[in-house]
């Protein structure tokens, strides 16, 4: 597959890109991967799900706040960020956690923040921006990252990801087309679940595909099977390079489906038909990966089983110390509201602990 | 009847859809769905998906597209699904609709409403909780109502359709189901720009909206059991245009006024019910103006919010503060 600029007038006909068949068989071209590579992709991908039930889980006990289901989209929050270095920067929305576990987010951090509280201090170091609640925002963000590693010379790129519901804000486009004129070492990435809470794709845009988009801003695009980690790896492996070697952006269609509810506050089976669900969960990509990997004999049932278990405490391990972790000051948003306090704000918080005691540090 | 207030805004519509064919009610997730609070619930099944719609997500779509169906001769009711998301589509509201009829010199006018749920403590994502009604009381042309009750959120509403120009309309979250009250099934009205004097008291005035107003009747409760002292709690109702001389009239009375929100301080319907104060009755004051409001920061996360908003024991101090004896 190459990623090539593509006539505007053939809108909807833009390459797409699948590696593995939803048999998990081979039909495309196997990117440069070691075995250690692959089950590591593995790995990011049942920890993702694991992480996403058990959030879930958390918050129908009380122990966390609103959460958005991963499952099912795995493949693509995993594949999007594997290619990237620990220079590069990556901004996100609430549905790409995985993403960011595989940017090196701890993940007692990510617990600690589902338990409503601000990471102290916020692991910068991940060069990954904090989840992004105003749909679509973050893709200007990237771009600027993106341009600023250009005008700094450095070789950095920055990946922006948002949903299909994302693209009807006029920042995604807007973005898309600064990333455009200023050739911005940038990976826009659109990942398709079919959903913007109740709103089916086919509503949010008239455009027989979202990466058609791309063209009439004069950025390569390209879709791809968001259920196939090797495509997703392959397609934004490449547009990184892209990126890194000075030329330019790229936009990248990732069709993947939303298998739970949009969050915890929502019920789908309002508005869905739930064989849509059941026709999607045949094109699971974590079944798919894992007939690969076993086709390979780089995966047994019992590794799968041990793996598994493996990660589950791994997740437990994470929960007993984000719980165990003091509830952050009462008053620490003061804090950070700016880089000093206003004598105004000191008398503010002055009020405000008339009537909390703060927690010894 | 006895209603939530989400039952009274989804009478209220409905009615509104009833008794007007111009009247559309579009926004995301407001068609099937009903809306992520159930407030647009079977609307579409009874008036069909040309007057009931889902858009695409794009606030600043919705309200632009408002402003073109208002001048064509609809009435547009739009809904922003989070007030916070209001600030994705501030050049349409406040640039857009709220200024044709001024830009027009009266020939084209958006006679819409934008409802959009806000307010604090319920463990929300962030930006879910924002009150920015200050921002709103800024932007000419543009009024802001916010109901503190089921009753009033359906007399409320009817008025803002019926209104001439753009009308924000903002519903309190934690107020959709936390109580019922009696509700006539029949449609009424309650006009913008008229407080309403929830409790009459002579030793103070206590001014709040939405979610305070609970807080503010508790705490009133809990200072008349102490100290037998008569507060008089007004409730805005609409906050812009503010009922100045709902508010005169009460200061003058009592001598003694707190306004209590949970929006941030700074430049909002505290500061502009204190100058109102001043520019029109300041000699009837004996204290100070009081202030119990959201601090002068961001919405904090929902680990934080309760330490955030104002409550009954920061509302109830502020009262015996404003009562001591000099």
């Amino acid at each position: 597959m190459a990623i090539q600029k593509i006539d505007p007038l053939l809108v909807g006909k833009v390459p797409y890109h699948q590696i593995l068949d939803v048999e998990g068989k081979l039909v495309g071209n196997m990117p440069g991967l070691s075995a250690d590579r692959l089950l590591s992709l593995y790995r990011y991908m049942q920890l993702g799900r694991a992480f996403s039930s058990k959030i879930i889980s958390l918050q129908r006990q009380g122990r966390a706040t609103t959460f958005g289901s991963l499952e099912g989209q795995e493949a693509t929050a995993v594949g999007l960020a594997a290619p990237l270095q620990p220079q590069d920067w990556l901004t996100t929305s609430y549905r790409e956690i995985a993403s960011l576990m595989v940017k090196g987010m701890p993940l007692s951090t990510l617990v600690y923040a589902f338990r409503g509280f601000t990471p102290e201090p916020y692991p910068g170091e991940t060069h990954c921006l904090p989840i992004q609640i105003v749909i679509g925002t973050q893709m200007l963000h990237a771009v600027g990252l993106a341009m600023a590693a250009k005008i700094s010379g450095d070789n950095a790129v920055a990946v922006g990801v948002c949903g299909d519901g994302a693209t009807s804000e006029g920042d995604f486009n807007e973005a898309l087309n600064f990333a455009g004129v200023f050739q911005a070492p940038v990976v826009l990435v659109v990942q398709n679940n079919g959903w913007a809470i109740s709103v089916p794709r086919q509503k949010q845009s008239a455009a027989q595909s979202l990466a058609a988009r791309g063209p009439g801003f004069g950025v390569p695009s390209v879709q791809v099977d968001g259920n196939d980690i090797l495509a997703v790896y392959d397609v934004m492996q490449q547009a990184v390079e892209r990126a890194r070697s000075g030329q330019g952006p790229t936009l990248v269609e990732a069709l993947t489906y939303r298998i739970g509810a949009h969050t915890t506050a929502d019920d789908p089976t309002r508005y869905r038909n739930p064989t849509e669900v059941e026709a999607w969960r045949v094109k699971d990509p974590l079944v798919r990966f894992k007939r690969f990997l076993m086709s390979r004999d780089l995966l047994d049932e019992a590794e799968d089983q041990q793996l598994i278990q493996v990660i589950e405490e791994e997740i437990n391990e994470a929960v007993r110390v984000a719980e165990a972790m003091p509830p952050i000051a009462p008053d620490s948003f003061f804090d950070y509201t700016s880089a000093s306090l206003s004598p105004r704000l000191q008398e503010q918080r002055a009020d405000l602990l008339r009537y909390v005691k703060p927690l010894s540090p | 009847m006895q209603m939530t207030m989400i039952e009274a805004l989804n009478h209220a519509l409905s009615l509104e859809l009833e008794r007007d064919k111009r009247v559309v009610v579009f926004g995301q997730d407001i068609g099937v769905n009903g809306g992520v609070f159930r407030v647009t619930e079977h609307l579409q099944e009874k008036f069909g998906e040309q007057r009931v719609f889902d858009t695409p997500l794009s606030e600043s779509a919705i309200i632009g597209s408002a402003v073109g169906m208002s001048v064509y001769g609809l009435r547009p009711i739009a809904e922003i699904q989070f007030a916070g998301f209001l600030l994705v589509c501030m050049n349409q509201l406040v640039s857009q609709a709220a200024r044709m009829r001024f830009r027009s010199a009266g020939a084209f006018t958006c006679p819409m409403v934008v409802r959009a749920p806000y307010g604090g403590g319920v463990r929300t994502p962030e930006m879910h909780s924002d009150s920015l009604e200050g921002i709103f009381m800024q932007t000419p042309g543009l009024k802001v109502v916010i109901p503190s009750n089921p009753y009033d959120a359906k007399g409320l509403l009817a008025s803002a359709v019926a209104d001439p120009d753009p009308v924000l309309f903002l519903e309190n979250i934690k107020l959709y189901r936390s109580f019922r009250a009696e509700t006539p099934e029949e449609y009424y009205s309650i006009p913008l720009g008229k407080a309403k004097i929830v409790q009459e008291g002579t030793d103070v005035s206590l001014f709040a909206y939405g979610a305070m107003v609970p807080v503010a009747v508790e705490a009133a409760k809990q200072l008349q059991k102490e100290q037998g002292t008569g507060v008089e709690i007004i409730d805005l109702r609409t906050v812009w245009p503010l009922d100045e001389e709902a508010i005169v009239a009460s200061v003058e009375k009592t001598g003694r006024a707190i306004v209590v929100h949970e929006a941030a301080r700074a430049g909002g319907v505290g500061a502009e019910i204190t100058a109102i104060i001043n520019e029109r009755c300041l000699y009837s004051l004996v204290k100070p103006v009081g202030r119990v409001t959201g601090y002068d920061t961001p919405y904090p996360v929902p680990g934080q919010e309760d330490y955030y908003l104002p409550t009954v024991p920061k509302v109830l101090s502020a009262l015996q503060h404003i009562m001591e004896p000099d």
